[in-house]
């Protein structure tokens, strides 16, 4: 990534691919670098890297029973 | 051969085929609640997901010898879902004008228009949150157009890999990035908007 003057909107910009684990060593370290000291940003992250696992929660609806039931009388008979 | 009496490696064959089979069967079954998850989110309705992921377990079981031992079920229940799901043509029209997101709004924006209703100044994260109700993440997801909300429901809800994601869907892994990166941007801002409604 290229760096961007303002460190902050850099860090905004990084906050994807950080969180996605997607990004180099260096720029890791440049991002960890300024979320120690920009307490900003880091609730940002903290919010993003939160949402994403209520996300995932509040979409996720159990599968039926009767659906269950139904697959697995799809099995080849023994 | 063919008219001769099974041998006993004939049959030693067919007692191992019905065994990998029976493995197979088992194994597929242990993923549908996953699978379940997936489709449930790339259609809009509850039925529709049920009749999907029948249809895909039918079509997996039928043709199980495609299958490489080895490699991953998951995603290849996926691919046989995803292409039922094209075949069945009900996939949503893609939505027009979202191509303005990313110029629009950052990262940060859901966090800091949430924030900018609460009273505090640069409230806590869980607080923040917390004006999200369910039924909102729900219809925000929906509402994205589904190019993108098929790559946020494998990667971010089904927690595939990019690799898988574009196996899946039969595009580039750029692709995959570059629609997961804007796809989730859409996302917080359709919460954006429910949350301001």
């Amino acid at each position: 990534m290229t760096p961007i003057d303002d460190p902050c909107e850099e860090c905004e910009e990084m906050m994807q691919p950080f969180l996605d684990g997607s990004l180099s060593e260096a720029e890791v370290a440049r991002a960890q670098k300024h979320l120690e000291t920009c307490s900003w940003c880091a609730k940002r992250y903290r919010f993003e890297e939160q949402l994403r696992h209520y996300v995932r929660v509040a979409v996720s609806e159990p599968m039926s029973p009767e659906l269950k039931a139904k697959l697995a009388a799809l099995r080849t008979p023994l | 051969m063919s008219d001769s009496a099974p041998t006993t490696a004939d049959t030693r064959r067919l007692a191992r085929d019905a065994r990998d089979r029976v493995r197979f069967e088992e194994e597929a079954l242990e993923l549908s609640d996953q699978v379940y998850r997936v489709a449930r989110r790339f259609v809009g309705s509850r039925e529709e997901a049920e009749d999907l992921v029948q249809q895909t377990y039918e079509r997996a079981f039928r043709s199980w010898r495609q299958f490489t031992p080895g490699t991953n079920l998951r995603a290849w229940l996926l691919r046989i879902l995803t292409n039922l799901n094209i075949d069945r043509g009900r996939r949503q029209q893609r939505a027009p004008q979202t191509t303005s997101i990313d110029s629009e709004a950052g990262d940060y924006f859901l966090y800091d228009k949430l924030a900018s209703q609460m009273p505090d100044e640069n409230p806590d994260e869980e607080r923040v949150l917390e004006r999200l109700s369910q039924d909102s993440i729900v219809d925000a997801l929906a509402d994205v157009p589904h190019d993108f909300r098929d790559v946020i429901v494998l990667v971010d809800i089904g927690e595939f890999s990019y690799a898988d994601a574009a196996q899946i869907l039969d595009i580039p892994m750029g692709t995959v990035m570059s629609r997961l990166h804007r796809g989730r941007r859409i996302l917080k801002k359709n919460l954006a908007d429910t949350a301001v409604a």
